[in-house]
């Protein structure tokens, strides 16, 4: 008797526990769709802009953002692509392209200021402000992020159009397009346009 | 104020984003309930380590409090690993 009486409730249990675990499984599956979905601790940026002033301010937050925990990545493309470069390279280019490499500045060292710039006077004179404040300067503000763990992506197109090769930016950075950025983007708390 | 703490920052004459890019490397070597003591001279700092404390997930701000230190303000913030 005692023994149909365990089979019994065995047979009762067996479709409510087989019902539990898909309910279960079905729970899961929701949670990894809206995990999936849902941002990280990431901030995403685009530096548009080659200014002095206006990298100066992407760093200070990148690096603020990183320091704070967060996951950073930072997308450079356009103007601001002049930032990552390091030399002047004219071999294997367009005429076009080599006018654009010569009327741009290399690197963070040669960024003016967004306004008042008068010929790099301006900047010149941002720095020396800076230095007089404590601020460090756009150079180290840039190492420091790198230090914590900032992704630098070049964009790959503008780097065509304008005919910049990997070598000629800093070392050590990623290149990509557009859905390297989204993909980022999509998963940030966070996004700028600078 | 008397406050406990393992650890000091010297943020003293450094701008926006340095104490907290400063804090956020000892904090990393900081035992789980230890305390660190941040001491800045950028009034910006106030805000800038409560936010800090807020999107740091093990980071609690214990108190901050204001001093004259070698004739200058400096703004104290005491943080404890969590």
């Amino acid at each position: 008797m005692i023994a149909n009486g365990q089979t019994a409730v065995a047979d009762r249990t067996t479709p409510e526990l087989s019902a539990l675990q898909e309910q279960i499984q079905q729970l899961q599956a929701q949670v990894d769709a809206l995990r999936a979905q849902s941002p990280e601790n990431r901030l995403s940026m685009v530096v548009f802009s080659g200014d002095l002033d206006r990298v100066l301010a992407a760093f200070v937050i990148a690096s603020g953002a990183a320091a704070s925990g967060m996951e950073v990545s930072m997308f450079f493309t356009f103007w601001g692509l002049t930032a990552l470069r390091q030399k002047r390279e004219s071999r294997g280019k367009t005429l076009f392209q080599k006018l654009m490499g010569w009327m741009t500045p290399v690197g963070m060292r040669g960024l003016g200021v967004s306004k008042m710039n008068f010929g790099g006077i301006g900047a010149k004179m941002l720095r020396a402000m800076m230095r007089q404040q404590g601020v460090p300067q756009l150079e180290e503000m840039a190492q420091m992020a790198r230090e914590l763990g900032v992704r630098i992506v070049a964009c790959q197109m503008s780097m065509d159009v304008m005919g910049l090769h990997k070598e000629e930016l800093l070392e050590g950075i990623e290149v990509g397009g557009v859905a390297t950025f989204l993909g980022d983007a999509t998963k940030s708390k966070a996004t700028l346009f600078i | 104020m008397e406050i406990k703490y393992d650890v000091e920052v010297d943020a003293r004459g450094l701008q926006c984003p340095m104490p907290i890019v400063n804090a956020r490397k000892t904090f990393q070597t900081l035992q789980s309930g230890q305390t660190m003591r941040v001491l800045a001279t950028d009034p910006g700092s106030v805000n800038d380590f409560k936010g800090w404390a807020n999107m740091v997930a093990d980071a609690e701000l214990v108190a901050q409090e204001t001093i004259e230190l070698d004739g200058k303000t400096v703004y104290v913030h005491y943080v404890r690993k969590k």
